[in-house]
């Protein structure tokens, strides 16, 4: 097991979402809910526009811990799994229809239980400079 | 309308089982935004030890939607569907989800909580394989939003 140590950044990464990002995740997920598609039903329950899927930006925000845990393929095979993943949705990402969003992540280690062989790996979540996921916790569980 | 506080403690009849397709764990990795070999691979995944290619941590969700459905659906549940926002999300695997699995799902009601106007459901969907394992739980928390809430 490689030395981790708490407070150490293991990732960061910035993803793009566009409309068509959300059209791919509703058919991917099964989630059809007209928010995350149409403007105007979007406007009539009061959204300020059409939102990503909160489980888009909780599966995006883990995929950098995924890219850490696998390493760049190297002979030294996967670091570990992710076991435990848990976020709260805090704030909603409006998706503008041109110009999109960007999720930036950053993903940290928060705790480390050597005699369990995991980590929690704590993410921070932002769009457009603000939180959107609160206690967004990854237990890793180590190779 | 408002949120049954007895649906707390039970317990649906499990959904028909879930086969996990090679090429919807391929769909879904792209929809996150994955890179990982071994969600698209199946050589890169035989490699690393796995029966097939490796689902995203939340694949279970396109599994949980279907229990999900069965409360929404409960004459007594109270549960406003309109009115229904996501407040907490989690996954507790025991293995990595794979391509070839059939999943069997659980929901069990497990907590109906009242706080200020709004109600908060959690609901938990066990999964196990066809064996009868473990294999992954899904929990999500719905706030159900009052008569007089706000869009969050």
């Amino acid at each position: 097991m490689s030395a981790l140590e708490v407070g150490q950044v293991v990732a960061e990464k910035t993803y793009p979402l566009t409309r068509d990002s959300l059209v791919r995740y509703a058919g991917a997920s099964g989630d059809f809910n007209p928010i995350h598609y149409r403007d105007d039903v979007a406007a009539d329950v009061g959204l300020p526009g059409v939102l990503a899927h909160g489980m888009l930006t909780m599966g995006t925000a883990v995929q950098p811990v995924v890219e850490w845990l696998e390493g760049a393929g190297d002979d030294a095979g996967v670091l570990g799994w992710v076991s435990d993943y848990q976020v709260r949705f805090t704030r909603p990402v409006v998706v503008d229809p041109a110009a999109g969003a960007e999720i930036v992540v950053t993903a940290k280690v928060g705790v480390v239980d050597d005699e369990a062989g995991t980590a929690r790996v704590d993410l921070t979540v932002t769009s457009a400079g603000r939180a959107v996921l609160g206690k967004a916790q990854v237990v890793v569980t180590l190779a | 309308m408002s949120v049954n506080p007895e649906l707390q403690g039970r317990v649906f009849p499990p959904v028909p089982p879930y086969l996990v397709g090679r090429e919807k764990v391929r769909e879904f990795a792209r929809a996150t935004g994955s890179t990982s070999p071994l969600s698209f691979d199946v050589e890169a995944a035989r490699a690393a030890g796995h029966a097939d290619v490796v689902a995203p941590p939340t694949f279970a969700v396109v599994v949980q939607e279907a229990t999900l459905a069965q409360l929404l659906a409960e004459p007594d549940a109270g549960i406003d569907f309109s009115r229904v926002v996501h407040g907490e999300q989690r996954f507790s695997l025991s293995r990595p989800i794979v391509a070839g699995d059939e999943l069997t799902a659980t929901l069990t009601v497990t907590g109906v909580k009242t706080l200020g106007g709004n109600a908060m459901v959690t609901a938990s969907s066990e999964m196990r394989d066809a064996d009868g394992r473990h294999v992954v739980t899904a929990v999500s928390t719905l706030v159900v939003r009052g008569d007089e809430g706000a869009a969050a």
